[in-house]
């Protein structure tokens, strides 16, 4: 299945890719509109210091212990997907205390959590952090 | 075909099914529950009084899965015996169910200890299942005054749940602070703080001597007022059925990593078992959620024939009241790092060169990474502690390790 994947050797460590993420789950079609004076809550977040830089989102684990851990069954794989079911989501936040990566963050609110499911579940329907990446550090690719 | 039974039909149960239909696609499963009700998630009945979510949406599975994973259940009837020898489970109505592979999946129950003059109490709850919940939000009115005894997990959800729907709330515990299973003395009086901010009230250090109908008297003398008791002290493993039939038993029934009883073709998961603790190397009852969804995975994966380990459990809670989250993870027992600023307190736990153990009450983001090095009893010395101390980051991690965990390279 393709996922995204990040070049530490080509990453800028600019961050664009966290506001193209933001952008895309904002439900907004304009960027300025979306992402003026708004503290963005991306679901990749990029690592690093002057030296080594780096972007990490959900790995959409073969054995996901986020989704064998969902108190509520919020979370699930589909089509190799893990998605989180906003509704049934109560924000306990089990998934952050079990992800290696951090890739499960809490939403705004605290109410819920939200990560990356490869913007199948907005309009852009493929990631937006990999089509927006300028320096083609970020892939979507079959490993 | 091999027949499997599963006593239980809660999260345990769940992993289980999905664990044996990954091997395993035709085998006929039976699924026996004394509680009416499909799978749900019973960590949600706090968040149900609270009003977070509902009947609904509690649903820890799709309505279709039962039927899509082949499995006949058996709801509202209880496993009386299990007849080792000829390998029938006896069932309250008189039925029999025949298995070629069993598994106890028999969760925990309220443990209520003898309290004088508790029989006078009329509207008294235990805080464990949905019927429980659905009982104890009948029996609140805004005017009702709520005495919880236990100032544990359960007996806290409990208060967030009802705080809003009732006029006050009187925690007693016989412990000196709140939350002694998973915080140290500093984050108890954190969290305490806060909840008290909320108008939950505390009397610690103490316990109840007697009840006279809606009075309790305490053994330091003072005296509750209360309408409603709930009685959240503690739970005691569900382990008879196994018991009877020669399955090791220590608290809780004795697993191995691969889910498997003392007994052949046996097998538990749950809050109903004991296992290893990987921090501190002693068999404990791990009672919880992510726990169970793992040991019965691996007791599905074992009993339908393929090849399963778990073997790296640690004692792990997430959990948050009234918009404070707490993260803990682990044990205490090693050398302590601490910091502490208005909103938030982080105490990570080092012994022998590995993270034993950590706690995060306000700021959590990222905490995976912590429980992975635990989990994982990854050397300290061969990531930079320093850094990922101050923050969790895969920073820490040298790049070859950070290609493997994020480059999609496979084993």
């Amino acid at each position: 299945m393709k996922r995204v994947y990040v070049n530490e050797k080509w990453c800028l460590g600019c961050h664009l890719c966290e506001y193209n993420c933001a952008f895309a789950n904002s439900g907004e079609t304009d960027m300025a509109k979306a992402l003026q004076n708004v503290t963005i809550h991306p679901r990749i977040q990029v690592e690093g210091d002057n030296n080594v830089s780096f972007a990490v989102s959900c790995r959409h684990c073969d054995e996901p212990i986020c989704v064998k851990s969902c108190i509520a069954g919020a979370l699930s794989v589909q089509d190799g997907v893990i998605r989180c079911n906003q509704d049934k989501c109560v924000g306990c936040f089990t998934c952050v205390l079990v992800c290696p990566y951090g890739a499960v963050v809490p939403a705004p609110d605290g109410h819920v959590i939200r990560k990356c499911e490869l913007c199948t579940n907005n309009r852009f329907g493929e990631p937006a952090c990999v089509k927006g990446c300028p320096n083609g550090a970020i892939v979507f690719e079959e490993r | 075909m091999l027949k499997y039974v599963l006593i239980g039909n809660s999260t345990a149960a769940v992993g289980c099914i999905e664990g044996i239909r990954s091997v395993d696609k035709t085998g006929p499963i039976t699924v026996i529950s004394d509680e009416p009700y499909a799978v749900y998630s019973r960590p949600l009945i706090s968040y149900l009084l609270y009003g977070k979510t509902d009947e609904e949406r509690m649903k820890y599975r799709p309505d279709d899965f039962y039927e899509k994973n082949g499995v006949k259940t058996l709801l509202g009837v209880r496993a009386e015996k299990v007849d080792d020898s000829r390998k029938e489970v006896l069932l309250s109505d008189g039925r029999r169910v025949p298995f070629d592979k069993l598994l106890f999946a028999t969760g925990s129950r309220p443990f209520v200890p003898p309290m004088d003059g508790l029989d006078t109490v009329e509207r008294k709850f235990s805080f464990m299942k949905l019927d429980d919940a659905k009982a104890l939000g009948a029996a609140l009115r805004p005017s009702t005054r709520v005495l919880i005894i236990g100032a544990g997990l359960i007996g806290l959800k409990c208060a967030e749940g009802i705080r809003r729907l009732v006029r006050s709330i009187e925690v007693v515990d016989l412990a000196g602070r709140i939350l002694p299973s998973i915080l140290d003395e500093e984050g108890s009086a954190m969290v305490q703080k806060h909840l008290e901010a909320q108008d939950i009230s505390f009397t610690l250090g103490d316990s109840v001597a007697r009840f006279e109908g809606n009075v309790a008297t305490l053994k330091s003398g003072g005296k509750v007022p209360f309408d409603v008791l709930v009685v959240a002290v503690g739970v005691r493993p569900n382990t008879q059925l196994a018991a009877d039939i020669g399955c090791k038993v220590g608290r809780g029934i004795a697993i191995d990593e691969h889910s498997a009883t003392s007994l052949a073709d046996v097998y538990a998961a749950g809050d109903c078992c004991e296992c290893r603790d990987i921090t501190t190397g002693s068999s404990r009852i791990l009672a919880i959620l992510p726990n169970a969804y793992l040991q019965g995975e691996t007791a599905g994966i074992n009993m339908a024939g393929g090849e399963k380990t778990f073997d790296n459990a640690i004692p792990m809670n997430a959990i948050g009241f009234f918009g404070l989250h707490i993260i803990t993870a682990g044990s205490y027992d090693g050398a302590a790092w601490t910091q502490r600023t208005e909103h938030a307190y982080k105490k990570l736990v080092s012994k022998d060169n590995r993270l034993k153990g950590f706690i995060l009450i306000g700021d959590v983001a990222r905490a995976g990474i912590y429980t992975s090095l635990i989990r994982e009893e990854t050397p300290l010395d061969t990531i930079d502690y320093e850094l990922v101390r101050q923050k969790p980051q895969l920073m820490a991690f040298a790049r070859g390790q950070r290609e493997e965990m994020l480059g999609g390279k496979r084993e």
